[in-house]
């Protein structure tokens, strides 16, 4: 179980590895990468600056990972968040879970990044044509992380 | 009391953090935030709208009853948009 908020970049095969390294009695990991994207709300984005509240934003991910991890029977949960500076293309999130079973691997990882959205103390700064922009929140991801609510 | 303002709180208050005296009368979120309305024409403008002003209290989302005292760590912000 670990939780890394990091302004650099992550190697996605480097973290699976050293999930899986010598862990035979894992039988599937799902893996979520979020990337930056080059359009928002029909606008051209040319970079985005994540702010983020340190010490709050590692306590949240601690307590959704516990969450997920009390939830469903995983062998191992990982959440990587970067901030800072990134551009279109670059990776912004990583969510890997990894369970004997691919159920719990896959409802976990979902959980996971769908909560983390909603309390991960984080925010986006988009660089558009017209300007910088804070990101709104969407009523789409409160919904998304409300299907949760209950223990499945 | 030690404030956090976080994304265009920030931007808009002008301050990352600031100390503050609190009120005796000041006691729960919401009566926090009212009074840091009245500390500048900034804190005013940025703190306008409370449904779009979410609080933790020593680093936990609270909502606007929670109680709050002198030693605690208080930040405000937008809702999140991480991810």
């Amino acid at each position: 179980m670990t939780v890394k908020v990091q302004s650099e970049d992550f190697d996605v095969g480097a973290e699976l590895a050293a999930m899986t390294g010598g862990k035979t009695g894992i039988g599937g990991v799902t893996l979520f990468v979020g990337l930056v994207r080059d359009m928002a709300g029909g606008e051209s984005v040319s970079a985005m600056t994540l702010e983020h509240y340190p010490g709050m934003t590692e306590r949240q991910l601690e307590a959704i990972e516990a969450e997920a991890r009390a939830r469903w029977p995983l062998d191992d949960a990982l959440i990587i968040h970067r901030y800072g500076r990134l551009e279109p293309g670059d990776r912004i999130v990583l969510v890997a879970t990894a369970s004997a079973h691919r159920e719990a691997a896959f409802e976990s990882c979902h959980f996971l990044i769908d909560w983390l959205k909603t309390k991960a103390p984080f925010w986006k700064m988009e660089a558009t044509p017209d300007g910088e922009r804070w990101v709104e929140a969407k009523e789409s991801d409160d919904e998304a992380a409300a299907r949760w609510a209950k223990s499945p | 009391m030690k404030i956090l303002y976080f994304a265009w709180l920030r931007t808009k208050i002008g301050v990352a953090t600031e100390t503050v005296d609190l009120p005796a009368e000041v006691r729960d979120v919401g009566a926090l935030v009212e009074w840091l309305k009245t500390r500048s024409p900034k804190h005013a403008d940025a703190l306008a709208n409370s449904t779009v002003v979410k609080v933790a209290v020593n680093q936990e989302h609270v909502p606007y009853d929670h109680p709050v005292g002198p030693a605690d760590e208080v930040a405000l912000f937008p809702p999140v948009t991480g991810g």
